[in-house]
């Protein structure tokens, strides 16, 4: 080794190991690691790379089910589909980074998913996001929100993938820590999709994309995997800067070098840049790998080899090819003037061994820096108090029902997300049957007319009120708004953004969350076949500015967030949710209980404090009603489907209306249950329209309860006057982000 | 009819273009790489949308220079049609094959939205399948589609017939000019505009009114199909 000085173990701390995580690594070497060595095991040892406090509970979810393709392990999950197709699909969170530079963090965010897509031979169809701010009227939320907006947009406009979804929350405890999770889809020919694990001895690995840089230096430990402090300015240059247009030609020339049938694996480089990707190509493929770092096309020429490593530089890609195949598979990357250059080869011993030139300036065995990173086990307990504050009261408790569905429909959770997602590009490629707010889910269609439906959901607040049923109602919430298109459930992937799990209540709520989130995807036969989790997502007191709720500190809502896909056997078929026939009856199905306004959006609005729990589910009753709901939506004979989520049955109503342009009278309901009846929550109900005799042949509970028609909503109150509002005045209500982007 | 479709890096639509013209009763589509010259006998040619070259200068400044536009402006220049749809349009602006010039929408922001859009001029070899006046719904998705021509301009672009297609009153996307959506050039063999006819073509995905765009482009060509 030419170090002169060996790093100390106060370096080891300052990269994220413990002490005891330190000498371990010695114990492993045998000697005290070098800087490199030192370097790629902080990366490799963190939370980001490991899972070191999430591993075991992980291994507790369902991940096999009749189409599944490829499970959890490669860079994305895989599931058959119609006309023999794969698709490939999975979310992935870049929560820090957006805090720090919300542009550059959404949409390298964006990139980073759409690699792992393409990294298996698949092309990427799709994008989903889940994002989490803090409340609007703060000036940082609305810096955050239209930045990462901006950023999202910019990536997958530019490099040509649709965004056909995503869901949108504004909470106080993610004011300072917001969350940014990304979900893209690919499609593939199962013959053309590969693997990461690095084959056969002497073979060559080539790194391709863009060069080597000093940006997103230590992304992974730095930003991933510690609470943030005061000092987020000054780790701005962790975040990595995305190139669309890069990787746009990283995109084809990838699949070009498929299609010709050059490659033995490929990998894409992500957190912790070439040693992560490098070290798990090696340790899957149960060889070694030795690279040189010379060879590696820089950006600055003095990097040093540690940095080299480390780097997470965007748009890069690392694949093994045949020592014969070197100069075709160079040529296949200057055609799409992309670099590519040959920097190592795989080699028998089980070591990553990291050359500079001739010498040697780092080697570790594979296992020890992929799969002996020390697990810890969590500490859960349930908090004995509320965690978190009631939010802010904005409206008064004995608002009627005309202002109460105003006021929600105009709620920030509630609000129309069109002023977002005419930011995106949600029709390129030419799939994209239904479009943002034309359904429950985004619907593609397939070269064999079928098609393929998404979604991705997660009530953080309600997670908040109770980890395990919180789960459940995410897994749920996706699975009907696969069924209001008429799909079933193929597969699931999650992400699960906590706060510090060392924290015992945070440990609690990771715990029940993912109990939850298994026992809800074994009743829905939603299988996970891959995901990501983001810890240590903490809000921290701000340093200035008016004091908020969230103004103590303490972890953000906890947020699964869960995206499934599903497939239908016709796209022509695919369900909408916006009524579409005057005269049509309206039902309210598969509800068999009185939803509860606690943990609502309406007991949000009036500042109630988060209740110790929710009420159960009979998960194979809701089962039971998503099959029932399915089967209508595709034998065609439904002329609307829409799941009653937030804001509960009369927003639902209203988003029907709105989304179909026409109005509706509803029954009278009894005066004494109806802000309950009509605001209350619960997962499970749906608002269908159709003719009464195609809703009365349903085989699930149901209450039909109204027409369509005109261009108001009226409601009748047993004993009073009836309630009616314009279209107009409910398009104005729900038009209240748009401001936000003005 | 043979299709050409233009390829740049950085273009996103080429598929979507060569599905497009697919649909085209006796149509084939082949795709034109950037750094070739050869039309491949060609007799219409689509430079489709997306960002070429990344258009991290102005659009489509540099896609103008690229040995396949010498080609296409060769082409232009000889009266063959040329279709150029959103940054295919600003590269035909840039390389002055069309008048005018696309700014940033007065939205400053990516607007994708379905619009209606109305023929003004029916009587030219891309819109010779609609009628006078008729009103297509078609989608827009841009940042940089707000056209732009000096009064003078657009007074001689109104009284020789180059202004094709308008958006309808009050959905005017981008705040261009006159409300124009399309134009031609003064031969009327070259067309730009900023919608996106191509993803217009199938009843599933919302519209076939794009897809008489394309026909019209056909109408009295070889079948080869």
């Amino acid at each position: 080794m030419p170090d002169a000085t060996l790093p100390t173990v106060e370096d080891a701390v300052a990269l994220g190991l413990t002490g005891e995580e330190y000498a371990e690594v010695v114990a492993k070497l045998g000697r005290p690691p070098g800087q490199v060595e030192l370097a790629m095991f902080s990366l490799m040892w963190s939370e980001h790379c490991a899972y070191k406090h999430s591993k075991k509970l992980l291994r507790t979810l369902p991940t096999e089910g009749a189409a599944v393709f490829m499970g959890p392990g490669e860079n994305a999950g895989a599931v058959r589909v119609s006309g023999g197709l794969v698709c490939a699909f999975k979310v992935e969170s870049h929560n820090h980074p957006s805090a720090v530079e919300p542009f550059q963090g959404a949409a390298t965010g964006v990139g980073g998913i759409l690699r792992d897509i393409f990294a298996l031979g698949a092309r990427p169809v799709a994008i989903l996001d889940s994002l989490r701010f803090g409340e609007p009227d703060s000036s940082r939320t609305r810096y955050l929100l239209d930045r990462a907006v901006a950023g999202i947009g910019h990536y997958g406009n530019s490099i040509g993938v649709p965004t056909i979804g995503g869901e949108l929350y504004f909470e106080g405890p993610y004011e300072t820590n917001c969350l940014v999770n990304a979900m893209a889809l690919g499609l593939a020919e199962p013959g053309r999709m590969i693997k990461s694990a690095a084959v056969g001895v002497g073979n060559a690995l080539v790194l391709f994309g863009a060069s080597t840089g000093r940006d997103g230096i230590g992304g992974a430990s730095v930003l991933a995997s510690a609470e943030f402090g005061s000092d987020d300015a000054d780790k701005r240059p962790s975040v990595q800067v995305g190139d669309p247009f890069a990787e746009k030609k990283l995109l084809e020339c990838s699949l070009e070098l498929l299609e010709r049938g050059l490659l033995a694996s490929l990998q894409d480089l992500g957190a912790a840049g070439l040693t992560s990707a490098a070290s798990e190509m090696a340790s899957k493929g149960e060889v070694g790998l030795e690279i040189d770092v010379d060879a590696v096309p820089l950006r600055e020429a003095d990097m040093e080899p540690f940095e080299t490593m480390v780097s997470e530089s965007q748009e890069r890609m690392l694949c093994v090819c045949e020592p014969s195949r070197v100069a075709e598979v160079l040529s296949v990357c200057e055609k799409w003037e992309v670099h590519g250059t040959a920097i190592g080869t795989v080699i028998p011993e089980r070591v990553m061994r990291i050359l500079q030139g001739g010498s040697t300036v780092g080697e570790m065995p594979v296992e020890a820096l992929v799969d002996e990173c020390p697990l810890y086990d969590l500490a859960p307990s349930k908090p004995v108090g509320p965690l978190y504050p009631a939010p802010p009261a904005v409206l008064s408790g004995d608002a009627g029902l005309r202002a109460t569905l105003l006021a929600l429909l105009g709620s920030p959770n509630l609000a129309s997300r069109l002023p977002l997602f005419e930011q995106y590009d949600c029709i390129v490629q030419s799939r994209t049957v239904r479009r943002p707010g034309q359904a429950d889910a985004a619907v593609l269609q397939l070269p064999d007319g079928s098609a393929l439906a998404a979604s991705i959901d997660c009530n953080g607040r309600r997670v908040a009120c109770d980890p395990y049923v919180g789960t459940v109602e995410a897994a749920l919430e996706c699975a009907a708004n696969l069924a209001c298109v008429g799909a079933e459930p193929l597969g699931a992937t999650n992400n699960l953004n906590f706060g510090n799990p060392e924290r015992p209540e945070v440990a609690w709520q990771l715990t029940e969350a993912v109990r939850g989130l298994g026992d809800a995807c074994r009743a829905l036969d939603a299988p996970i076949v891959g995901g990501n989790v983001s810890l240590y997502n903490e809000t921290r007191p701000p340093v200035d500015g008016p004091s908020s709720p969230a103004s103590e500190g303490g972890p953000i809502y906890p947020t699964p967030v869960v995206g499934m896909v599903g497939a239908l056997p016709s796209a022509a078929g695919a369900g909408r949710l916006g009524f579409l026939r005057a005269g049509d009856a309206i039902a309210l199905a598969g509800w068999n209980v009185t939803p509860s306004l606690e943990g609502s959006e309406l007991a949000k609005l009036r500042g109630d404090e988060l209740p110790d729990g929710l009420p159960g589910y009979d998960l194979a009753h809701e089962v039971r009603a998503l099959g029932v709901l399915r089967e209508a939506v595709r034998a065609g004979a439904l002329s609307s489907a829409h799941d009653i989520a937030e804001g509960g049955l009369l927003v639902a109503i209203a988003e029907c209306c709105l989304a179909g342009g026409l109005g509706a009278d509803m029954h009278a309901i009894p005066a004494d249950v109806e802000l309950l009846m009509v605001f209350g929550e619960r997962k499970g109900g749906f608002v269908l329209s159709g003719s009464l005799a195609a809703l009365a042949a349903l085989d699930v509970p149901l209450d039909v309860f109204g027409t369509v028609g005109g261009d108001a909503l009226r409601v009748g109150v047993e004993g009073r006057e009836a309630v009616s509002w314009t279209l107009d005045e409910l398009a104005h209500a729900h038009a209240a982000l748009g401001p936000l982007f003005a | 009819m043979r299709f050409g479709v233009v390829q740049f890096p950085g273009t996103c639509d080429d598929r979507d273009a060569v599905l497009a013209c697919e649909r085209v009763d006796g149509a084939e589509a082949v795709l034109l790489w950037h750094g070739e010259r050869s039309l491949d006998g060609i007799d219409a040619v689509v430079v489709p949308g997306g960002f070429s070259y990344g258009d991290y200068l102005r659009v489509g400044a540099i896609a103008r220079f690229s040995p396949m536009m010498e080609s296409v402006i060769a082409f232009a220049s000889a009266g063959g049609s040329v279709l150029g749809i959103c940054n295919g349009f600003q590269v035909l602006c840039e390389a002055g094959l069309l008048p005018g010039a696309l700014l940033p929408n007065v939205g400053l922001r990516f607007v994708c939205r379905q619009v209606a859009v109305e023929v003004v001029n029916a009587d030219t070899r891309f819109t010779r399948a609609c009628a006078p006046g008729q009103v297509l719904s078609i989608p827009v998705k841009h940042t940089t589609g707000r056209y732009y021509a000096p009064e003078v301009e657009l007074e001689s672009m109104q009284a020789h017939g180059q202004i094709v297609l308008r958006y309808a009153p009050d959905g005017n996307p981008n705040g261009s000019s006159n409300d124009i959506a399309g134009v031609m050039n003064a031969g009327q063999n070259v067309m730009g505009l900023m919608p996106h006819p191509e993803h217009a073509v199938d009843e599933l995905t919302g519209s076939v009114d794009g897809l008489t765009l394309f026909a019209s482009m056909a109408l009295g060509a070889p079948a080869r199909a």
